[in-house]
């Protein structure tokens, strides 16, 4: 049986997915406008009568 | 030990309260369905992959019949709220079609090169698997170029879309679905070995709660618990942050995309999902008084690979109207045709994918220790 060398550990791989997502995150709010909190949705769709907006993988 | 999970503990409710405090309400509660999801998945070591893999290579079906049962107990909650809320819900309900068709068996194959679906990606990553990291980031591309191109997939020609209360109305639709999942259940456990049959009590438990969570998902969000959106969206914003012009594209000229892109990321319900779902992976990791062993490493062209495959599933989950998650887990529990059709197609590109795994993916040997001569 030949001998393999592990990859990075799990915690180094894990903050380096974490960091990714987060990049992600920070490049976004660099560019797109800040949330008005006076404009968000209601907690829950259901029983908000508003409609979803359909930004879905099933949709095309 | 204790200090580290009582940090994880506080990290995880950080996470929610900055959401909450960023963008409101309704985003804290999907990042916080999102570290469930995470957390039941990494957790508990349910997945979709790894059981498509052991139910044809070790007759062991007892990690499919905990996604049959997942899906059942899921869509005996989400149909008759898709009933009773027609304006405020929908269901994950997309067209069969040629190129729906011929992406779901190429995301099956591609899965199981990478050993992991589009949920299992997002785990992966989180919690500390390389491969499932690079993977990611060819997802992420793989899952924009996809919508570059969804019109020219579709346009090879499909059915409309067709869901099994629209055929058989709302409780004959729930009816079909719970007998089309005994069904499958059925058969797979006619194949399986002795004592490969049925679900431990810890994959019961984790189907059970996975059911939960998409529920809850569908209650807050209005919409099913999706992945593939979302990775697709991230890759869309890089691209425009990096200058491609995407109003001239068709899929983000469409009002719905429109209003996705240019808002903030934490508006957008796959998002949330996704972040929270990496984030419980990998606290559930971190949890743990010792982490599991890391892969081997791999050659540099099984790296190549790795990430040409995760490209591969980003854009063939895009070419399907979602993954695992966004069309066979929701799609089916929420009645839709293609779901169904979409299981087949990927369990048959799944088999595909279990003969190229070992050709794709070699380990890289150990290096030998050389000693100087005294």
């Amino acid at each position: 049986m030949t001998a393999t060398q592990p990859a990075p550990s799990r915690p180094i791989v894990g903050f380096a997915a974490l960091a990714l997502v987060a990049a992600i995150v920070a490049l976004d709010a660099l560019r797109s406008p800040a949330i008005d909190p006076f404009t968000v949705p209601p907690p829950a769709a259901l029983g908000s009568g508003q409609a979803p907006g359909g930004a879905h993988c099933s949709a095309g | 030990m204790i200090a580290r999970r009582l940090t994880l503990l506080a990290a995880g409710l950080a996470l929610v309260a900055g959401t909450f405090a960023w963008a409101g309400p309704r985003a804290a509660f999907l990042v916080a369905i999102g570290v469930g999801f995470g957390l039941v998945l990494e957790g508990l070591r349910m997945g979709f992959a790894g059981p498509w893999r052991t139910v044809v290579t070790d007759r062991d079906a007892r990690g499919l019949i905990a996604q049959l049962l997942a899906i059942g107990a899921t869509a005996a909650v989400a149909l008759p709220l898709l009933a009773a809320a027609p304006g405020e819900l929908i269901g994950a309900h997309a067209p069969v079609g040629v190129g729906m068709i011929l992406g779901a068996f190429v995301f099956g194959a591609a899965m199981q090169v990478v050993m992991g679906c589009g949920s299992g990606t997002l785990v992966n990553a989180g919690s500390g698997n390389l491969v499932g990291l690079v993977a990611l980031a060819g997802f992420i591309g793989g899952s924009f170029a996809g919508t570059l191109h969804l019109g020219f997939w579709s346009g090879l020609g499909s059915l409309p879309v067709i869901t099994l209360q629209g055929v058989a109305g709302s409780g004959g639709g729930l009816a079909l679905t719970l007998a089309a999942l005994a069904l499958v259940g059925y058969a797979a456990i006619r194949r399986a070995d002795p004592g490969k049959r049925l679900p431990p009590l810890r994959l019961w438990v984790a189907a059970g709660l996975l059911a939960v969570l998409a529920i809850l998902n569908l209650m807050v969000a209005g919409q099913p618990w999706g992945i593939v959106y979302g990775l697709g969206l991230w890759g869309a914003k890089i691209a425009d942050a990096a200058g491609a012009d995407l109003a001239a594209t068709a899929y983000w000229a469409a009002p719905a995309n429109a209003e996705r892109l240019a808002a903030s990321v934490l508006t957008d319900v796959t998002s949330l999902t996704n972040i929270g779902l990496l984030v419980g992976a990998f606290l559930a990791m971190r949890w743990r008084a010792a982490p599991d062993a890391p892969p081997a490493a791999l050659t540099l062209p099984s790296w190549a690979a790795v990430l040409l495959a995760g490209l591969v599933l980003g854009y063939a989950a895009r070419m399907a109207f979602g993954c695992n998650v966004g069309a066979f887990f929701s799609g089916i529990s929420t009645g839709s045709l293609h779901g169904w059709v979409w299981f087949a197609a990927a369990f048959a590109g799944s088999m595909l994918g279990l003969r190229l795994r070992p050709w794709l993916l070699v380990a890289r040997p150990a290096t030998p220790i050389v000693e100087r001569p005294a």
